[in-house]
């Protein structure tokens, strides 16, 4: 699948739900920055260095090694995207929001199966990372990893014996390492454990956000855990205690789940089917009530509750529903009142096709 | 094997804290892990916001606010960025800068990580003297091991082998 074609396809495979662990946790991120020796970082780049940059990161993506690793990478210059297809990458959590800015500096190299991407001249020169459904923290690391080892064949990594590698922000310095898992965690905020548990890993040096990043709330009982520290650390020691955390919030949550289910049978059941009625039947929807309602629905899948319905169905509707995906599918620029309309026929759509 | 903390309950996960620099190496039943867990809060500074870790920066190039001597700033030869300016925006302006700092990097790192020192992966092709360093590191604490598992021949083995390894980096 090109570039092109990967960004109109709303099925990506994180999505895909058949990953370990995947009634908790959706996907797995690892991401290592990279910085060649002799240039500005990206922040003070010219226009000419970050072209160099990206013709280097080109040909360094043929490298055997690489293709053997992970298959064909491919690289387009943000430029060479409309900007829908740019927000598209974004909702699709293959790009960061960061490289919408000054699309003339920056590339975006992906993989096929869109598994293992290279962001260029974001923060740092690269930012080599990789996606996977499910716990697979120490897969999504190896995949990025052997990428990695076959560009350093090529390229001039800035790294020093006693820091690391170097990056733009001193946040990263070191492994350069950022490992993240995002979980769906409904029963632990209904019964309002969330907070506290929130509280303790932040203090473990991990750190939690709300997915989609809108204000602190996470939308969609979503949340994505990640390292912070990148220092002093080993990959393998970083990864290992992320999966230790992850699966510890697993745990919770299933706990927190059946004894939900039990004590409150009727009500969880309820509000599962209240939003599936919603879902199959509402004429406008927001992006939010959506969010929410999507994430009461996989709840009742991941309890059984609603029968013939596939998990990762529902994770698609969610990245389906975003503004920018919406306009790509409509192939117009919509008002947010028209996105409304258009985002519940979609999802009414989907279900309705399930069901006959 | 047993739980290192309890020593009652097979260890079933390997948790590694890092606290004033050293590292700890601990493997634990999962009743123990849950414990360390709620235990170990405060063992790692906590940085979200960007502003915070500028301010931060601010703190360790400028020295305490308070101080009215001027301080003559220091600027990379290399990028031209200045220590205001990474002050101000939480960035190093380009790898060197790392080195032009200087002696008020290596606390901030320590600040940020609580360690200064990386242990991780090395460039294969341009790690060099680095490449041997780390296999020294591994090796010493094989060698450890060994000296704990009461197999001498194979830590005297290990022990040549780091004095090879030792001689080629001088
Ligand atoms: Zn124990
Ligand atoms: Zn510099």
């Amino acid at each position: 699948m090109s570039l092109k074609e990967t960004v109109s396809n709303p099925y990506s495979k994180w999505l895909d739900a058949s990953g370990p662990e995947s009634d908790v946790i959706i996907s797995s991120r690892v991401r290592i920055a990279r910085n060649l020796v002799g240039y500005p970082f990206p922040h003070l780049l010219g226009y000419d260095n970050a072209d160099k940059i990206i013709y280097a990161v080109q040909s360094a993506i043929l490298s055997s090694t690489i293709q053997k690793a992970v298959g064909e990478l491919e690289l387009s210059r943000m430029t060479e995207l409309s900007p829908t297809e740019r927000q598209i990458l974004v909702e699709k959590h293959l790009i960061s929001p960061d490289m919408l800015e000054h699309p003339e500096k920056r590339a975006v190299v992906l993989s096929t199966n869109e598994v293992v991407g290279i962001m260029v001249n974001e923060e740092d020169h690269l930012r080599i990372q990789c996606l996977l459904p499910g716990l697979q923290l120490k897969e999504c690391w190896e995949l990025a990893n052997s990428v990695d080892d076959g560009l350093e064949q090529i390229l001039d990594f800035a790294f020093t014996e006693e820091m690391g590698y170097l990056t733009s922000c001193p946040t990263n310095v070191g492994t350069g390492l950022r490992a993240s898992v995002m979980l769906h965690l409904p029963a632990l905020v209904m019964t309002q454990q969330i907070n506290s548990i929130l509280t303790t890993l932040s203090k473990l040096g991990l750190t939690v956000r709300g997915l989609y990043g809108e204000g602190t709330q996470a939308t969609g009982n979503l949340f994505q855990v990640s390292n912070q520290v990148t220092l002093g650390l080993t990959e393998d020691e970083i990864i290992d205690n992320l999966i230790m955390v992850a699966m510890q919030l697993v745990t919770q949550e299933r706990a927190a789940r059946r004894a939900l289910y039990k004590e409150q049978k009727y009500q969880i059941e309820d509000r599962v089917w209240r939003a599936y009625g919603l879902l199959k039947y509402a004429r406008t929807i927001t992006s939010m009530d959506a969010m929410n309602l999507l994430s009461d629905l996989r709840l009742g899948v991941d309890l059984n509750i609603i029968p013939n319905i596939p998990r990762g169905l529902v994770m698609e509707l969610i990245v389906m529903t975003r503004p920018a995906f919406l306009n790509k599918l409509k192939g117009e620029e919509l008002n947010p009142a028209q996105r409304d309309i258009y985002r519940a026929t979609l999802i009414r759509e989907k279900l309705n096709s399930l069901s006959s | 094997m047993l739980c290192d903390r309890c020593q009652k309950r097979p260890a079933q996960v390997h948790f590694t804290q890092v606290i004033n620099n050293t590292k700890k190496q601990m493997s634990l039943c999962t009743v123990c892990a849950a414990e360390m867990q709620a235990e170990s809060m405060a063992a790692f500074p906590q940085l979200n916001l960007h502003d915070f870790l500028a301010g931060l920066i601010n703190h360790h190039f400028t020295g305490n606010q308070l101080q009215t001597k001027a301080i003559p700033q220091v600027s990379c030869e290399k990028c031209g960025a200045t220590e205001a300016q990474v002050a101000k925006s939480g960035l190093f302006g380009c790898s060197e800068c790392y080195s032009q700092f200087g002696q008020r990097v290596k606390p901030l790192l320590k600040r940020i990580h609580g360690s200064s020192r990386h242990t991780g992966k090395v460039p294969r092709r341009t790690g060099g003297k680095a490449i041997i360093t780390k296999e020294i590191r591994i090796l010493k604490g094989q060698l450890q091991e060994a000296i704990n598992q009461e197999e001498f021949e194979k830590a005297a083995r290990l022990r040549d082998r780091i004095k090879e390894l030792e001689q080629q980096l001088q």
